[in-house]
């Protein structure tokens, strides 16, 4: 089947006061129609960014697609005029974000909100949209929709506010929808429920989804496959099993070690949490041709800091972009 | 809370309010030294003791404090200002008949400040680093820093005395004749120099709170789902962030009433505007106890009724404001 996504060498550039850096650094990926395909990184390592780039919301005069191509169904977005990229966002690709207490808009009610984004890309009348968005309400399986659906966002709880934002990305059936961070802030238990929602919309809908986190549990549960981010670069990608059963990446590596419990049968070998020691590199160091990861590595050589590592291919398609990777 | 039930509360308040506005009134002008019966026996050529005791007997000065201040309040009550020697009127009528002078003035140069402040700061948050943002900072400082009396006679002197485009005082012209639409835009025409001069500071105001309330919102969060829907940069701007842009500048307007009332009695006496701060001025002037305290009566009542609309307003705005429906 062909592509419904084709990200080719893309490379964001940010404009900072110390000069401009490539907050994404040749990025390529695909994603399949109805695949559900995870970035997973630490803060501050492009994964936003490449969302944002996607929908065209990069900041502007600040963020630019300096290089690559975002093919959507062979449509190049990064090229794409603001009109119609205004057509895509919210209809062809929609998003959730990190912070559903500040997300929605708080002088209006959550039933306009939704029944908006139906006004815009579907023309429907008011009436209409406005019996939408209580269906939607409904299936985001928010309890009597018919009568919150006239509710403020300041009389929901956080977990409700991220399924109004979830019934307003799926409004108008998105053919991709991203998610970023969209567990963050929310309780432990709320988590689950919202990634259980997810999956069913997902396998309702058949939208792909584009699933920005952290958390190694949520990828496991959610993603088939997966795109490990550091400094901007892909470091790592491949099918999710495979990868968590067998990193080729020492920084995948050190991820999946800091999940409790993620590798049940490798207690014996592995009595502690382990962290990844250090942080991320500065903006200002992104370009270098050299291993980004080098600073906080185990498996250091002299030849990681010299040059930009290649990519690698295995199995499956997992390919990792580190010099050592046969190694691991 | 039933939007009534908060009027009514409103009313409460603000009746216990203006009572102490009143007592307080009348014990400083009891501390300022000099009374009525000084300035009747100056404007006689002076008096000796007996006739200035005759006087403060038949004024009701010679009672104590107390006993004062409860005729009057009792006075008050019934919407009996007292008795201006000066004007030889009741100050209730006196009042009353400049009122709506001021109040257009008030009314006009305050709205045309907040709508015209609010565009400039939206424009120019917009474009922070276009030409617009230039000009609306020139505004603000040019109408923060210039003394009103001072910007009302450059007007004066521009429009009305070189170019002849606008009459140099009053209200209106008496030698006109025709309808109420002739009558209109006389008014009108008057009107225009005295609301500009007296909207310019508050303009000022209102422009840089509203580019400033419109930057933050426009990088808050609720901005940019609204963008990721796909909606165009004007919904985005003049729906998502302008109605969340307002509610501060809703509030400074409502505390600036006062201020716009004070500012009136310059402009008034600038333009010979026959307004409450015409009079305000000349009651100062001729020491006409009565009429001075009718009027600061009358103003601590348009800015308690200013205050209450300020916060019906905030609640059309922000539906959060009293816990909603």
């Amino acid at each position: 089947m062909a592509n419904l996504l084709e990200v080719k060498n893309l490379r964001i550039e940010l404009t900072t006061r110390e000069g401009v850096a490539p907050v994404i650094d040749d990025l390529s990926f695909t994603l399949n129609p109805g695949e559900t395909l995870s970035f997973v990184g630490e803060s501050g390592c492009g994964k936003s960014m490449t969302a944002l780039a996607l929908m065209g919301l990069l900041p502007e005069k600040v963020g630019r697609v300096a290089a690559g191509e975002i093919r959507f169904n062979g449509e190049n977005l990064a090229q794409a005029s603001d009109i119609r990229l205004r057509e895509i966002r919210g209809n062809d690709i929609s998003m959730i974000f990190q912070e559903p207490m500040t997300s929605l808009n708080p002088v209006f009610t959550v039933g306009e909100q939704i029944a908006e984004v139906l006004r815009a890309h579907q023309g429907l009348s008011r009436k209409v949209a406005w019996t939408q968005a209580i269906e939607l309400l409904d299936a985001v399986r928010i309890p009597n929709a018919k009568n919150r659906v006239s509710n403020y966002p300041f009389q929901m709880s956080g977990g409700q506010r991220q399924r109004v934002m979830i019934a307003i990305a799926l409004a108008c059936q998105p053919k991709i929808l991203i998610a970023d961070e969209p567990t963050t802030a929310l309780d432990v238990t709320v988590q689950a429920q919202i990634f259980d929602l997810l999956g069913d919309l997902r396998r309702q809908t058949g939208a792909a989804i584009i699933l920005i986190t952290h958390d190694m549990g949520a990828v496991a549960e959610m993603a088939e496959r997966m795109i490990v981010m550091y400094a901007g670069r892909k470091v790592e990608f491949g099918p999710v099993d495979q990868i968590i059963e067998r990193p080729r990446h020492p920084y995948t590596k050190g991820l999946i070690e800091c999940v409790p419990h993620i590798q049940g049968d490798l207690t014996s070998e592995r009595h502690d949490l382990v962290e990844v020691p250090g942080i991320v590199p500065s903006l200002r160091e992104f370009g270098k041709n050299q291993c980004l990861f080098a600073s906080r590595c185990p498996y250091l050589t002299d030849q990681c800091l010299v040059a930009r590592p290649t990519e690698k291919v295995f199995d499956d398609g997992q390919t990792a972009d580190c010099w050592q990777a046969e190694a691991l | 809370m039933g939007i009534v039930r908060i009027i009514l509360l409103r009313v409460v308040y603000a009746i216990a309010l203006l009572l102490a506005v009143l007592v307080l009134n009348f014990s400083l002008m009891h501390l300022a030294p000099g009374d009525v019966a000084d300035t009747i026996s100056q404007s006689m050529g002076g008096a000796d003791q007996e006739i200035l005791d005759e006087i403060r007997v038949s004024y009701g000065l010679d009672q104590p404090f107390v006993v004062q201040l409860w005729r009057y309040v009792s006075k008050v009550v019934q919407f009996d200002l007292g008795h201006s020697f000066f004007y030889n009127q009741p100050v209730t009528k006196l009042i009353l008949e400049r009122l709506p002078a001021t109040l257009l003035l008030v009314i006009t140069a305050q709205i045309a400040a907040l709508i015209i402040g609010v565009v400039l700061g939206v424009v120019s948050a917009r474009r922070p680093n276009g030409v617009s943002n230039y000009i609306v900072t020139f505004i603000a400082l040019f109408g923060y820093s210039a003394p009103v009396f001072w910007t009302g006679i450059l007007l004066l002197i521009t429009f009305s005395l070189n170019v002849h485009w606008f009459p140099v005082a009053g209200m209106r012209d008496v030698t006109i004749e025709g309808g109420f639409w002739v009558h209109f835009l006389d008014v009108a025409r008057h009107l225009i120099l005295p609301a500009v001069t007296l909207g310019s500071i508050f303009l000022a105001l209102y422009s840089r709170l509203s580019r400033a309330s419109m930057m933050e919102v426009l990088g808050s969060d609720y901005v940019r789902t609204a963008k990721s829907k796909g909606l165009t940069s004007n919904q985005v701007v003049y729906k998502h962030a302008l109605k969340n842009a307002l509610s501060p500048v809703i509030t400074l307007a409502g505390l600036q009433f006062s201020a716009v009332l004070s500012g009136a009695v310059l402009v008034e006496a600038v333009f010979s505007w026959p307004g409450l701060g015409t009079l305000a001025f000349q009651s100062i002037i001729a020491r006409d106890t009565p009429t001075i305290l009718g009027i600061l009566f009358f103003s601590a009542l348009v800015v308690i009724v200013g205050n209450l609309l300020t916060d019906l307003a905030l609640r059309l705005v922000d539906p959060r404001v009293g816990g909603g429906k």
